[in-house]
């Protein structure tokens, strides 16, 4: 059996960013399974720029910020499979895969890094009533046809869903030709990035419609029409708001999911919330020497902080490997961190404090828009962190820095919790 | 003096920028920016006002590459925002020949703006 | 213009005329299958629940009930021969109160009379640990071990490409749009030119009332009735064991919940008659209603893993019996109509009726080279290494993955387009091979797929492959296509 310290399994933006860093923290033996036939994961097809103004301060497109991710790898020859499609992950870290190449094949390692990104909602997650025609696609999928395969799929377009990939593709169909009526929005703010609202719909006078959802879907072989409706506060449609759009696609841009079938089978605890594992400091799951990072394990915003986070998951997996049988017995300090107040949940979800480096990022998401408020963290009674902010929303994902100083001392057993305060 | 709003796109924080203008005569006078984080802010809101550019992305065919079928391509600076539909347009019908490197000139000189477009991606032939 | 004079022409690729086209091609028979869309079934096999009832359900003595338990007890063998999945798990109709124990006990005795075996009613205890989901209501249920679930793209598949192989030939995008007789010849009208055969099975579904009511004076009338069902992800599809019927009270009919041959968890089907024999949209309240009914018998079902909605027709038929004969007045005409559920158990059984009236008409000679046996797509989900390992060294694209959610492989994909009758669609990729049913429904894979389409299909292009057949394409046209242009190369 091929045996090595580190698989990492994704090679995308997590996967190749953990492998620089654990390569750099001094592990030697690295394999990337990638199941496309390049690296690079999804950034491929971001064809925008916008990416690596946090880890490169400057402006990138998708397939540049990855092709710099990808040098890297390549300066540091870290071995990589590609067009090979991970099967398996064992509790016990034999990780089994498949290619065309190599067949059937199975690695053991020391540690494996889980890095397999998201996918989207399909049509089926949001129960939309109609017909189901060609011409309904995720906005990914349609990305997908448009820039790296180099077909339009769609004339007259409505996009539901103003997540980033939506709005970005808002603008990239009107570029190649097509004509996007509106972009509708279930929730009365979008879960995209303001400067997407502005730069893919504003400069293009597309509208946003907030509050909306798609109510109807019609056309028996493809799209003819779809309908729109108001929603009330309780999200449901307002009889007599329907409007019908003549049009031969509906783009979906409803939210991403971790994608974790690898994760699940391999017996790693999931968050109910994120739906990604649940992970210690060291972004170490349920199941000793598996980590997990980026979009895996919660869906991000901004590939910098995707890149920053599987860095971070990279050197503790060398570190856990290079421990070897010398690891000292953990987690007799760990603190659970517990979340209310508007906060739905954070990365790390549990902390030692004697196990984390000096500094620690926490990450979390809000579950609805407050404006002029407090990010806080108390360990016990003690209030540690009040972090002013102008606006946190839920497609903004917030980070805390920790420092372990705030949490030494503190009664074993007890918990730190994360909430949004008025003041 | 009129004032107007902004959502500064230089970075993904996205500030709400407040503007006061000068109204007097065809050109806008930019008077003060408030709102900004950085001085992007400041710079994006006077350039927004006077002169709006953009960045363009798009992707052009490829031949003679096993991987791929498109490359994906950018304008190297902002061009004024008003030719950004006149920059793909002039990409139509632009077919490449593998191999292309990231920065290669695609379309040099684009839309006479002084401004080349160039590959983003590396297509090996 | 097809010259040619079949003995045989049977009208509708679904399970039904499929099962037809079997059985007729072990005679020394000129059979052809005249499909109006594109594909194999694209009608109401497509959509349905996809259980083997056992065969309590239909009423004593009727034609439905024998070929329920016929059908049902060929299922084992033909799925088999014909390598389609099929899995017996039990079914179970769940009484929610003791008011109900007696329909429940009635049923019971219908079964024992139609020839159902091993029916018995579990009591509470035991059905809870059958079923550790049910419905806190629950009192007892009625257990038929003999009912399963079954792949019915599989099947339908399996019997087209079957008799295929036996010789029947397939005439696809020809609905059927007149059928007259002269000197004893039947000729139908098709957008694929006119067709000749002595003997005409109808196998139309819920188009069979229109092609009987052109050659008989007997008028038939078929209604389209609705049903909306949800499919859960596979995480969900051990929520069941059985296949978990309600007994019908004064609450309604109750949706059934079931574990898929794929592993998904299916609820539903909504029952609506409707005007328009192909709208098969699903409707807000329809699956509102799904949710609500399944609540009755299974608790806690996680609706929140949909991976999709859907709704099939069936062909419902006044007197709620199957139709299957020579039509009086019609001679050479063979009606096979009002094939509703149980319909697709009843196949294997309907099969073989409708091949035994033909027989009698034309009196043809046995085939000896009928060759029963058909292999399979390969399914890499239960696939042991050496097998896989095996399949990729004859085939390195077996080692592909292109549908991840499914595990389905670039080899099989190219399989489905080689085969008689092969795939033309996405949505024929889908029936044969089970890729795009998974949770991303199909978001990462139709790119790649309406590739390998465009490769294997002679004449198929990016603009023209589709979902199922002309009108559903899935692009318009390159990018930039619509623009004026004008740039030259730097």
């Amino acid at each position: 059996m091929l045996s090595y310290d580190i698989v990492i399994v994704g090679g995308g933006s997590a996967g190749l960013s953990a492998a620089v860093a654990a390569h750099d923290a001094g592990t030697g033996s690295i394999l990337v399974l990638e199941r496309e036939p390049r690296l690079g994961g999804i950034l491929n097809q971001c064809i925008h720029n916008g990416f690596g103004l946090h880890s490169f301060k400057e402006e990138l497109t998708g397939p540049e910020y990855a092709a710099r991710y990808i040098q890297m790898a390549d300066d540091r020859k870290i071995e990589r499979m590609l067009s090979t499609t991970v099967l398996d992950v064992s509790p016990k870290l034999v990780v089994t895969a498949v290619s065309a190449e190599q067949g059937v094949f199975q690695i053991e390692a020391r540690a494996v890094i889980l890095a397999m990104g998201c996918r989207e909602r399909p049509r089926g997650a949001l129960n939309i009533a109609g017909c189901r025609p060609a011409g309904v696609y995720t906005a990914g999928c349609a990305q997908k046809l448009v820039n790296i395969d180099g077909w339009l799929p769609g004339r007259e377009v409505v996009i539901l869903g103003s997540g980033d990939i939506g709005l970005i593709m808002a603008r990239r169909l009107t570029l190649e030709g097509a004509h996007v009526q509106c972009v509708a929005e279930l929730m009365p703010y979008s879960g995209g990035l303001r400067r997407n609202i502005v730069q893919c719909l504003d400069d293009f006078d597309i509208p946003l419609l907030l509050s909306h959802t798609v109510v109807g879907i019609e056309g028996k072989k493809r799209v003819e029409a779809i309908t729109l409706a108001q929603v009330g506060e309780s999200l449901r449609p307002i009889p007599g708001t329907e409007k019908r759009y003549s049009c031969d696609t509906l783009l979906l841009s409803v939210g991403l999911l971790p994608e974790n079938e690898l994760s699940r089978q391999a017996s790693v605890e999931l968050s109910p919330v994120t739906r990604g594992p649940l992970v210690d400091e060291s972004l170490e799951t349920s199941v000793d020497g598996i980590f997990a990072c980026g979009n895996v394990l919660h869906v991000h915003d901004l590939v910098d902080f995707v890149s920053e986070e599987a860095a971070h998951a990279g050197r503790k997996a060398a570190e856990y490997v290079q421990a070897g049988q010398e690891r000292r017995p953990r987690r007799e300090d760990e603190l659970e961190v517990r979340v209310s107040g508007g906060v739905r949940y954070t990365v790390p979800s549990r902390i030692s404090p004697s196990s984390m480096d000096e500094r620690l990022v926490l990450r979390l998401r809000v579950g609805q828009v407050f404006e002029d408020c407090y990010l806080s963290v108390y360990a016990g009674e003690k209030r540690i962190v009040h972090r002013r902010r102008q606006v946190v929303a839920p497609g903004e994902m917030q980070e805390i820095t920790l420092r372990r100083s705030q949490l030494e001392g503190l009664e074993p057993g007890s918990h730190l919790h994360v909430l949004v305060e008025g003041e | 003096m009129d004032v107007m709003e902004l959502i500064c796109i230089r970075c993904p924080k996205g500030c709400l920028l407040r503007v006061e203008l000068e109204a007097r005569g065809e050109e806008p006078r930019v008077l003060s920016v408030s709102g900004n984080s950085c001085p992007r802010g400041d710079e994006y809101a006077r350039k927004e006002i006077c002169d709006p550019t953009r960045a363009v992305t798009s992707s052009v065919p490829v031949r003679g590459c096993a991987l791929e079928r498109m490359v994906s391509v950018k304008t190297e600076r902002d061009v004024p925002k008003g030719l950004v539909l006149d920059v793909v347009n002039a990409l139509a019908g632009i077919e490449l020949k593998a191999p292309v490197r990231i920065g290669d000139v695609v379309l040099a000189n684009v839309c006479d703006t002084g401004v080349n477009v160039v590959a983003t991606k590396d297509c090996l032939a | 213009m097809n010259e040619r004079l079949y003995d045989v022409a049977i009208i509708g690729a679904g399970v039904s005329g499929c099962a037809v086209a079997r059985e007729v091609s072990r005679l020394r028979l000129d059979a052809c299958v005249v499909e109006a869309e594109g594909d194999v079934c694209c009608g109401t096999t497509k959509a349905n629940s996809a259980i083997v009832h056992a065969g309590f359900d239909a009423a004593e003595g009727t034609l439905m009930a024998r070929l329920n338990v016929e059908g049902n007890a060929l299922f084992g063998e033909l799925s088999r021969e014909l390598d389609f999945a099929f899995d017996q798990i039990g079914s179970l109709v769940v009484c929610t109160s003791e008011e109900g124990r007696p329909a429940l006990e009635e049923l019971r005795d219908r079964g024992v009379r139609n020839g159902v075996p091993g029916l018995r009613i579990v009591e509470r205890d035991e059905l809870e640990r059958m079923e550790p989901n049910i419905s806190d209501a629950a009192i007892c249920a009625l257990f038929a071990p003999t009912a399963g679930i079954c792949d019915p793209f599989g099947l339908n598949v399996a019997l087209a490409e079957n008799a295929a192989e036996n010789g029947v030939e397939f005439i696809f995008d020809a609905p059927v749009t007149g059928v007259s007789k002269s000197e004893g010849v039947w000729e139908l009208c098709t957008a694929q030119g006119p067709i000749r055969a002595r003997v005409v099975v109808n196998a139309g579904g819920v188009h069979a009332d229109e092609l009987h009511n052109m050659v008989s004076e007997q008028k038939m009338e078929i209604v389209a009735r609705r049903g909306e069902y949800e499919l859960l992800d596979t995480t969900a599809g051990t929520h069941v064991r059985h296949t978990v019927f309600m007994l019908p009270n004064e609450m309604g009919k109750g949706v059934l919940v079931t574990p898929t041959i794929h592993g998904n968890l299916l609820v539903g089907p909504t029952a609506d008659d409707i005007d328009d024999k192909d709208d098969t949209r699903t409707t807000a309240a329809g699956l509102r209603a799904v949710v609500q009914k399944s609540a009755l018998t299974v608790k806690n079902i996680p609706f929140r893993e949909t991976v999709t909605s859907f709704s099939g027709l069936r062909a419902h038929q006044s007197a709620h019996e199957f139709i299957i004969e020579e039509v009086a007045d019609a001679p050479g005409f063979v009606d096979c109509a009002g094939i509703e559920s149980p319909g697709l158990t009843a196949s294997p059984a309907i099969g073989r009726m409708v091949a035994g009236i033909v027989r009698r008409i034309l009196s043809p000679e046995e085939r000896r080279d009928f060759q029963p046996q058909r292999k399979g797509f390969a399914n890499l989900n239960h696939i042991p290494a050496d097998e896989w390992n095996e399949l990729i060294k004859e085939d390195p694209a077996y080692g592909t993955i292109v549908c991840r959610c499914c595990r389905v492989s670039e080899a099989q994909i190219r399989d489905a387009c080689r085969r008689v009758p092969g795939a033309r669609s996405l949505d024929g990729v889908k029936s044969r091979t089970g890729a795009c049913m998974g949770r991303c429904q199909a978001g990462f894979c139709t790119p790649r797929i309406l590739e390998i389409l465009c490769e294997e299909i002679p004449d198929m292009d990016m603009e023209h492959a589709s979902k199922c057949g002309p009108g559903s394409e899935y692009v318009v046209g390159k990018i930039k296509g619509s623009l004026e242009g004008g740039g030259q190369r730097a």
